[in-house]
């Protein structure tokens, strides 16, 4: 069964790039991630390539984590088959905590969305765009 | 100024009949307090052994201090001087260890209380055809049944509304024309600022006086009070220990609160040494009081911080004047009226297996009200990874500090390492609220 890497995370500026610059000392190799927003804190959930290393690296570091069996489903590609799977859950009486989907491109590119705090005024766009990276316009973004 | 008395004899005596109320009462009380188990060991060792020991009010400083300690360790029974069957009422406080602290009454017992409170209502110019909104909390506080049977006593008509449910007060307010309010000075400032949402004018009521008591204030607040309601508000003292409200209070002239001194004879010491401090110099408050026959308690240390205010009162009152709380010889917090120690939230949160070591309370002023929040750090290896769990632990840590201090605070949840460490002198409280 697939592991999951649950992290208590405060809400606060930095916490984030704690965890991924001990994930990164540790050569762990973020492959999907997502983030249960609580208000003054959020649960981080992270699928990578090695769990009980990333996991003994940060209980090391003492912070609050747990590994947890998660179902990994394997959909194909087209319209319907989430209905199909959230069907069958909701026949057997199944309750979903937590789910998050992302898709793979054989072009490997990977896509981040952050929810950034007064997107406009910040001028995080800039900021982005002058480190060298995309921004995907939203129709950019349904072509991936 | 028009000046009235509810016991115009003793509250104007002259030194020396004062006196010797003091000591008459002082004989007495020495007398009750032979009858429990703590005092008959206590005093046994200073060699009272009986009320012909006392021949003067000197003899009072023989007698070793009191403390709230004391109160706990001889829970439930050991200051009780009666027999159960003649104790009326027991008041009730929750103690900082978790062990509460108790004091019986005896039905003169009440009477004596219920006509000291009925002095300091007559003493502020009150009196029959006022009606009387109690928005002190009833129950085992002391604070809103003592102004009850005092203000009931004077015959004013009196609403037990008791603490809380703002717009229910407003409305009372006004539906029965209330003319003295008895409440926390930030619940009055704080229902000020309800009354324009409620789209209600200061003049559609009828408010005349308020008496603030339960935590420390300045001049400054008062001043606010008084302005924004257009009324006089008078400074009320007392602790559950010495009865409750009613030890003190300010007469017309609002100029300290006199203390009624042929029921708890008053010394200032300094808190380091136990030496008596000469008027108006701060110290900590003490008292002996002489009129309660169920719980004898002598010279007890409030650890309240307070000078007597030396000279005569315009108001003809001979007894002397309490000056405003100045703070506390203990680290104790007064919440929204609420005493707080911190001890006991340390208490309640080191118990939660869910808990690291580190904790932090924090006190801020949001409007007119006192705000309590308490931090504490997640114990990483309690961690299951679900937010729910992490719900239901906020949730409990709330639940069992209201249990213990009676409000309920805001909890904040933390990654282990980001609070204070508890290795030698963390600072555990930050009190935010702006000091006046």
């Amino acid at each position: 069964m697939a592991k999951q890497l649950n992290i208590f995370v405060e809400n606060r500026p930095g916490r984030l790039e704690a965890i991924s610059k001990n994930l990164h000392a540790s050569q762990i190799n973020v492959r999907a991630f997502t983030i249960q927003d609580r208000g003054d804190y959020g649960l981080m959930k992270l699928i990578v390539d090695n769990p009980n290393k990333a996991y003994l690296a940060l209980a090391d570091l003492g912070c609050a984590c747990a590994l947890k069996d998660v179902l990994a489903i394997r959909i194909p590609d087209k319209p319907g088959n989430l209905h199909k799977l959230t069907m069958a859950l909701a026949q057997a009486k199944i309750n979903i905590l937590d789910a998050y989907g992302f898709v793979i491109q054989s072009n490997n590119v990977g896509v981040c969305c952050m929810e950034i705090e007064n997107l406009e005024q910040s001028g995080a766009a800039e900021i982005v765009k002058d480190a060298g990276f995309e921004i995907l316009e939203d129709e950019q973004l349904y072509e991936i | 100024m028009q000046i009235t008395y509810w016991n115009k004899e003793v509250e104007t005596a002259d030194d020396s009949s004062l006196k010797s109320l003091q000591l008459k009462r002082f004989k007495e009380t020495i007398g009750w307090a032979l009858q429990t188990p703590f005092y008959k060991r206590r005093l046994g060792k200073v060699g009272i052994n009986s009320a012909y020991d006392i021949k003067s009010l000197d003899d009072l400083k023989k007698i070793p201090f009191a403390t709230k300690d004391d109160l706990r360790q001889n829970f439930p029974k050991g200051l009780l001087s009666l027999d159960m069957k003649d104790i009326v009422r027991i008041h009730s406080s929750s103690g900082t260890t978790g062990i509460p602290t108790v004091i019986y009454f005896s039905r003169e017992d009440i009477d004596n209380w219920s006509d000291l409170v009925a002095r300091c209502v007559v003493t502020t110019g009150a009196g029959p055809g006022d009606v009387f909104q109690n928005m002190m909390t009833y129950g085992l506080f002391t604070g809103g049944l003592g102004l009850h049977y005092g203000a009931e006593r004077v015959g004013m008509t009196v609403i037990p509304i008791g603490g809380g449910n703002t717009k229910r007060q407003i409305k009372t307010m006004k539906d029965f024309q209330t003319t003295v309010v008895h409440a926390t000075p930030s619940y009055l400032l704080h229902i000020h600022s309800v009354l324009a949402e409620e789209k209600i004018k200061i003049d559609e009521l009828s408010l005349r006086k308020a008496y603030i008591g339960a935590e420390p204030h300045s001049e400054n607040i008062r001043l606010k009070i008084e302005q924004l309601y257009g009324i006089d508000a008078y400074n009320s003292y007392g602790l559950s220990e010495m009865n409750g409200p009613g030890v003190a209070f300010e007469c017309v002239y609002k100029c300290g609160m006199h203390i009624w001194e042929d029921a708890y004879i008053t010394e200032i010491i300094d808190p380091a040494t136990g030496q008596a401090l000469p008027d108006g110099e701060i110290g900590e408050v003490v008292f002996t009081n002489v009129i309660r026959r169920a719980t004898p308690l002598l010279r007890y240390r409030t650890r309240d911080l307070a000078c007597i205010i030396p000279g005569k009162c315009q108001c003809g009152r001979t007894h002397r004047r309490l000056s405003r709380i100045t703070g506390r010889t203990d680290d104790m917090l007064i919440i929204n009226g609420v005493n707080v120690f911190p001890s006991q939230i340390e208490e309640v949160v080191m118990k939660i297996p869910e808990v690291g070591t580190n904790y932090l309370i924090e006190v801020d002023k949001v409007g007119a009200l006192d705000k309590l929040i308490v931090k504490v750090e997640i114990y990483s290896k309690m961690f299951r990874g679900d937010a729910s769990q992490l719900d239901a632990l906020k949730g409990k840590i709330k639940d069992e500090l209201r249990a213990s201090i009676t409000i309920s605070p805001s909890v904040e949840l933390h990654e282990p390492g980001f609070l204070p460490v508890s290795e030698g002198k963390a600072k555990r409280v930050i009190d935010n609220r702006p000091k006046e």
